[in-house]
């Protein structure tokens, strides 16, 4: 399994997987001031959202990549011959999914907030924030992969499967920039839940698109 | 007793493809499936993989196997030696380079180790794929059409190492449409139109 993480990982920083995610982030995050003009006081009390709302933009953007390759490939085949179960190895592509999608985003929302003109306190708030719900968010992206694996175009209905799972990791992510302590917890708890259910979901949705 | 295969029936899309099929491969047996295109015979080997379960009955597979499938499962970017050192760590092996390092002088690809796997031809990773199964050390092979592709020479090293395999106590599967010098204690010709 370690070797498998290891590969996912090189994988995810490979072709400059990992660069896009935080170009695309950084520039979804530059949109906002042109969209909404460029008054600092209205950047700052709402930059701390549009952090969140790029991350989970951004956070789609690697879906493609994740599972359907493998599962062209015949590397899932050649895993399951081996004994493993697919659970497992969802679980391994979270684990590599994160290691190389949270720590680009979450330097890049540290450019991002001087883009917002953020405060140091709502920064450091998005930073806990990322920390809690990316693992959250790369279980959903792994499970949304593993489900959309075996269908032509799938990146348009990747977002449509994601994007509505991910909203209570969005409001519990950007309600606890106001300070409450208790988003944190709810944070938490969200992204635990995925975490612990994504792999089952994604192992099943891999063994059904092998059949 | 390696491989039983017991009763089985397998379909595909709603349809019957084959039914009733019992076999057993022993250890220093190999079993050379022939037939049609379409008849199923990439779908047993799946199924005796344990990559799809049967429609009916039953099979018994050993705890280690090794399939040759049509798909490479090779990383492109990587260097062969690197995306078949990937499987043999995945494997367990204990020393997975040198492993792998044996298994390519097996199939003569040993001057290609350096070689990202993007620029091999389809030939050279048909000849990859055989040394994943070298190197996996299972004790049945399962290997699907592995003479495609293959040019005369690579064909008899092939033949060679399915016979090693086999003498050394090993079993094997082989579905194949071309004729292969194996070392084949068993046949079995499937039938199409079922």
């Amino acid at each position: 399994m370690i070797a498998l993480i290891l590969r996912d990982i090189r994988r995810g920083y490979a072709g400059g997987g990992a660069t896009l995610v935080v170009i695309f982030f950084l520039l979804t995050a530059t949109l906002f001031p042109f969209a909404i003009g460029p008054d600092p006081a209205l950047l700052a009390r709402v930059g701390g959202g549009v952090v969140w709302a790029a991350a989970l933009l951004a956070a789609l953007l690697p879906v493609e990549r994740l599972v359907a390759p493998d599962l062209e490939a015949g590397v899932l085949d050649q895993i399951a011959v081996r004994g493993r179960s697919m659970a497992a190895v969802a679980a391994a592509k979270i684990a590599a999914h994160w290691i190389a999608f949270a720590p680009p985003l979450m330097l890049a929302a540290v450019v991002a907030a001087a883009l917002l003109d953020l405060s140091a306190e709502t920064l450091e708030r998005v930073e806990i924030g990322l920390a809690i719900g990316t693992p959250g968010l790369a279980a959903l992206a792994v499970a949304t992969a593993a489900l959309t694996a075996s269908f032509r175009g799938a990146g348009a209905l990747a977002g449509l499967v994601m994007l509505p799972l991910a909203v209570p990791l969005l409001i519990f992510g950007a309600g606890a920039l106001d300070g409450g302590e208790g988003a944190f917890k709810l944070l938490g708890a969200v992204s635990l839940l995925l975490v612990a259910g994504a792999p089952f979901v994604a192992g099943a949705a891999m063994r059904t698109a092998m059949e | 007793m390696t491989l039983v295969v017991d009763g089985l029936a397998a379909r595909r899309g709603g349809r019957a493809i084959f039914a009733d099929l019992s076999f057993a491969v022993d250890a220093g047996d190999a079993l050379i499936v022939t037939g049609p295109n379409g008849v199923g015979k990439s779908t047993l080997l799946r199924i005796c993989a344990g990559l799809l379960p049967p429609f009916e009955g039953h099979v018994t597979r050993p705890d280690r196997v090794a399939l040759m499938a049509e798909a490479a499962a090779l990383d492109p970017d990587r260097t062969l030696a690197q995306a078949l050192a990937f499987w043999s760590k995945v494997d367990g092996a204990d020393d997975p380079d040198g492993r792998v390092e044996d298994a390519l002088a097996d199939v003569d690809l040993a001057q290609l180790a350096r070689v990202p796997v993007r620029m091999l031809s389809t030939g050279q990773r048909r000849r990859a794929a055989m040394a994943r199964v070298v190197a996996s050390g299972a004790e049945l092979w399962l290997l699907d059409e592995p003479a495609n592709g293959l040019d005369a020479a690579a064909v008899a090293r092939l033949e060679v190492l399915v016979e090693r395999h086999v003498e050394r106590g090993g079993s094997a599967v082989v579905a194949t449409h071309l004729p292969l010098h194996l070392p084949a204690t068993q046949r079995l010709v499937l039938e199409g139109g079922a």
